[in-house]
């Protein structure tokens, strides 16, 4: 077991060292353009160009570079962005962080019950025109651009219907903390989170459908059923744990993917100060350094992630347990 | 056949039928038979002759869209066909269970061995989860597994196939089921495991009172094992009868082809039966006669224009085939193995 | 069936943009035209007219007009709607169908010599997947194209401006191979102790050999499912670049930058922003119905044999 544990850490900070990296180098090695310019921002002064140069040795190695880079990244902490009259990214960071984490949890929570019912009633009700209108809709799900998505719901909720009793309660867009008014954050999020919840209860559902329905030829469910358990929970207890497995591995890494920014186009259309706008913010005054601490944060919160998820997976199928 | 007035499983004219290209095609024709009470019966044939699907269709457990059953099942008189699919439920794993080929993966990767029996004990019972584990506990134990409480909370893939082939017989037997239905136990273990699990199959008659039909490929173990025998050749019957008549006086061809088949006991054994040259046809492309007869040495003419019927040769004994008919049956065979158990 | 019609239909109208603009609608789909007016049914109308609200504050373009000009209205810059959908259509499908194939060809050859060579190769390329598909998708695609879009890029002999096609369909072409190569390694993990494979081995064909002859013609079954929803993923992906202003730059367009433009108006002329949006859906459901059907038929003939 613990061999085996160090493995996986070894591996864990071997692919953390590699995607920082490969971020370093989007950003500062790219080929035929000047990084000091980037950093500096639209128009900034020779004095400020030099600055930058200076800060981050862009006139040495790129080793070098790549360590200033990470020194100021993760241990003075003291990166600046240029665009915004040397504001500190990583409080920004830090601040935006529990928006996106609020917005992706909730719609995590809809996304993974809905998709189990969906999944599972389709599975259970395979090939009758119960199966068939539910996975369409996963499809239908998939196929919507989440931003179109979120404009036509405001377009619904903040203008149309908005006078109608079904959507007056809907708040204007932006976000209320949580310890500031419950309910005001509740009914702040609550679209956010179906919109952005729509494309992975497609995923989800369909995904979980298949699973169950290649789970229904096993020996194992024959056995469940034979021993006389009502088809409800040969479907439940057998059928879908089993199917969990893999369902939990896919949504650890869908779930780190949003929280490191993934959520950006959600954030964007209903005006949430989440990480993903705040990389919005910067793309738009092309504020690099926020971009790329973002960018950063969230790489580094998918590969822990992975590594949770690897846990868990151990918890939940014992047959992995044994094998490692 | 015993004079016995109601057989504990009587089986008349079962059909199975599932739909494909349009039509319908039988996967298993007019299959009759019957078990008493504390019998072994053994229900032999090649891959594909229908065994499995003879066992499933009488637990109700196909499944498959637009499956068809027709005729008679009667379990102490009650109809299994067409039963209610809650009183089948009922019925499942308490009266009649079922032992699967391989142990491999009959159990559920995920829970432990003594968790699924317990989930068995009490689908059917209204017993304490602490009730269910003792009887589980115990159950193990007469099996032959060692140390089973410590078993009973081990996953199914830290088990080796014997003890796993061994945890699913007490599973089966956890309801004290009158009737088990093993569907080839032992075809996925080593030659002395599986010595073992049968003699655990035949010690069940007196330890548990049940009955057993034993569904295998393999003579010898029939031999061994079954007081009566019925061969199935592509979804048909070919011959039923008490096993040490049939072993010695074989009335169909495919019986007496198999029964040259039959693996030396000792030494290296083929993994499945030899001798018969050809494949047995798939239910699709099952010939119009005698579904023999395309491998049939004695094959004729009369043998072709339709399937020939069920005829008695001697007491309990049945076989469909022209030749005892035409006064030209089979000789009695030199070196009948039959041992009676 | 109905998937494939739909795909054919857009595709084409989309083709037929310059036709339509030039002999049909008669207007400009690139030009501002915010103080001009059009002529309908014999009346000359501004294309900006007075909001509807009480006091007629502000000015909103132009909605549809049932007639072929400006069939659909305009958008914030005046410009014929229905014409920019036609053209942005082909700048979105281009992109996505070029992006797919590109991400494809790239994945299989990954793919394969990962698959097929084992060992330290296999090792080095898995990683760098895992590596790239640890940064979320969109955040890999924004931080490329905000790097390349921001300055000229001259590499060697070549220049890539700005606002070529080339930089949206180059990088979603890349985000996507690890998505596309981790399947088709595993099918060539597989065949590779496949018995053909291991008889052409012992026969001493050389590695590329096998690859292209017995390899590749195996996993066409991967490879076609993979095609149609790389191409959908790929679409999606260039109308999120170019709603944020990353992808086609302007006056180019394609349905993602129509979106962003419609932004802006959602609440006075919402036409602008959902037509584009239900042209992707469309496209991008057609796309994953056409990849569900090739999958099953596929499967079942494989179940077959
Ligand atoms: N659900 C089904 N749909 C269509 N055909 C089926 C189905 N189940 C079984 N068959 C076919 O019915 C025939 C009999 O199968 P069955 O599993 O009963 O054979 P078996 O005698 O148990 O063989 P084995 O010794 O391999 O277990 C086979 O040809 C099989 O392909
Ligand atoms: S009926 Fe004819 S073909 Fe069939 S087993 Fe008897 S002799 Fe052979
Ligand atoms: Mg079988």
């Amino acid at each position: 077991m613990i061999p085996t544990l160090l493995r996986r850490l070894g591996q864990t900070l071997f692919v953390l060292f590699g995607v920082s990296v490969l971020v370093f180098a989007v950003f500062f090695a790219t080929p035929g353009a000047d990084p000091t310019a980037r950093i500096a921002g639209r128009n900034a002064s020779p004095q400020i160009m030099e600055k930058v140069r200076r800060e981050y040795g862009f006139d040495r190695a790129l080793p070098v570079q790549y360590m200033t880079m990470m020194k100021k990244l993760f241990i003075t902490r003291d990166l600046a962005s240029y665009a915004d009259r040397g504001e500190l990214v990583v409080p920004q960071i830090e601040q935006a962080a529990p928006v996106t984490a609020c917005l992706v949890c909730g719609a995590a929570f809809i996304w993974v019950s809905a998709s189990i019912i969906m999944g599972t009633l389709a599975a259970a009700f395979r090939d009758t025109w119960v199966d068939r209108t539910l996975m369409l809709a996963g499809l239908v799900g998939i196929s919507i651009p989440v931003f179109w998505l979120g404009q036509v719901t405001n377009l619904i909720t903040q203008s149309r219907y908005h006078d109608t009793w079904l959507f007056s309660w809907v708040p204007g867009l932006g976000y209320v903390p949580f310890s500031e008014d419950p309910g005001g954050w509740f009914r702040a999020l609550v679209i956010p989170w179906v919109v952005l919840a729509v494309m992975f209860i497609g995923i989800y559902s369909r995904v979980l459908r298949a699973d169950l329905v290649a789970l229904a030829g096993e020996d194992f469910m024959r056995t469940a059923r034979a021993k006389g358990l009502s088809p409800t929970r040969v479907m439940l207890r057998h059928g879908l744990r089993t199917a969990l497995v893999t369902f939990v591995s896919l949504f650890g890494l869908d779930f780190a993917q949003l929280v490191g920014g993934g959520a950006l186009l959600t954030e964007v259309v209903f005006g949430l100060p989440g990480v993903g706008r705040l990389t919005y913010r910067a793309l738009t005054n092309l504020d690099l350094p926020v971009i790329m601490a973002t960018v950063m944060y969230s790489a580094i919160f998918v590969v822990v992630a992975n590594a949770v998820v690897d846990m868990v997976y151990l918890l939940l199928d014992p047959r992995v347990r044994d094998a490692r | 056949m015993p004079a016995d007035p109601m057989p504990l499983l009587d089986v008349r004219n079962l059909c199975v039928s599932v739909p494909a290209n349009g039509g319908m095609i039988r996967l298993v024709e007019n299959v009759s038979f019957c078990v008493d009470e504390a019998e072994i019966v053994g229900l032999v044939g090649e891959s594909g002759s229908g065994k499995s699907v003879t066992a499933m269709a009488l637990m109700g457990l196909i499944d498959s869209p637009g499956v068809q059953v027709r005729g008679s099942a009667r379990f102490r008189g009650q109809e299994l066909v067409g039963m209610a699919p809650r009183a089948l439920r009922a019925l499942r794993g308490r009266d009649i269970a079922m032992i699967f080929q391989d142990p491999m993966t009959a159990f559920t990767p995920v829970y432990t061995i003594g968790w699924q029996i317990d989930e068995q004990i009490r689908a059917h019972e209204r017993l304490s989860r602490r009730a269910a584990r003792a009887r589980t506990v115990q159950l193990l134990a007469e099996m032959g597994v060692p140390d089973p409480a410590r078993t009973a909370q081990r996953y199914p893939h830290q088990l080796s196939g014997g003890l796993r082939q061994r945890a699913m017989i007490a599973m089966a037997l956890s309801c004290n089921p009158t009737l088990l239905i093993a569907d080839e136990p032992t075809t996925a273990l080593d030659v002395t495991v599986q010595a073992q699990i049968l003699e655990l199959l035949r010690g069940l008659r007196h330890s548990h009172g049940s009955s057993v039909l034993l569904i295998t490929h393999d003579m010898g173990v029939v031999a061994q094992t079954c007081a009566r025998t019925l061969v199935l050749y592509s979804g048909r019957m070919a011959e039923s009868g008490p096993t040490a008549t049939l072993f010695a006086r074989p009335a169909h061809p495919y019986t007496a082809a198999l029964l040259d088949s039959i693996p030396p006991l000792y030494g290296p054994r083929p993994h499945r039966l030899p001798a018969i040259a050809g494949l047995p046809p798939t239910p699709r492309e099952r010939p119009a006669g005698c579904a023999f007869g395309p491998r049939c040495a004695h094959v004729h003419a009369t043998c072709l224009p339709a399937p020939p019927a069920l005829a008695s040769i001697g007491p309990g004994q049945q076989a469909a085939c022209v030749l005892p008919a035409e006064g030209t049956p089979l000789p009695p065979r030199a070196t009948a193995q039959a041992t009676q158990p | 069936m109905g998937a494939l019609g739909v795909l054919a239909f857009i595709t084409c109208a989309c083709l037929l943009a310059p036709l339509y603009a030039h002999d049909v609608a008669h207007s400009d789909p690139f030009a501002s035209n915010v103080a001009g007016s059009i002529v309908l049914g014999g009346q000359e109308v501004d294309i900006m007219q007075p909001n509807d609200n009480p006091l007629h504050l502000g000015l909103s373009p132009i909605g549809p007009t049932g007639h072929a000009a400006y069939l659909l209205g305009a958008d914030s810059q005046g410009r014929d709607l229905a014409a920019r959908l036609l053209y942005g259509g082909r700048n979105s499908l281009l992109i996505a169908a070029c992006a797919a194939v590109l991400c494809l060809v790239a994945a299989t050859v990954t793919g394969i010599v990962a698959g097929f060579c084992g060992g330290v190769v296999d090792a080095v390329l898995s990683r760098i997947m895992d590596i790239m598909w640890a940064v979320p998708v969109y955040l890999f695609a924004i931080s490329l194209s905000i790097v390349m879009v921001s300055q000229t890029i001259h590499l060697g002999p070549f220049t890539l401006g700005a606002d070529s096609l080339l930089i949206p369909i180059f990088i979603i072409a890349l985000v996507y191979v690890p998505y596309a190569a981790r399947p088709i390694r595993g099918r060539v993990l597989a065949l590779r102790q496949a018995e053909f494979v291991l008889a052409a081995r012992s026969l001493g064909v050389p590695g590329w050999r096998i690859m292209l002859l017995d390899i590749v013609p195996n996993i066409s079954t991967t490879l076609a499912t993979l095609g149609p929803l790389l191409m959908a993923l790929a679409l999606l992906a260039e109308s999120a670049l170019s709603f944020l202003s990353l992808g086609v730059q302007a006056p180019q367009a394609s349905w993602g930058t129509i979106i962003q433009d419609g932004e802006g108006l959602i609440y006075t002329r919402p036409l602008v922003a959902v037509a584009p949006g239900l042209a992707i859906v469309a496209v991008v459901l057609a796309l994953n119905i056409v990849a569900d059907g090739l999958r099953d038929a596929l499967d079942g003939r494989e179940g077959a044999r």
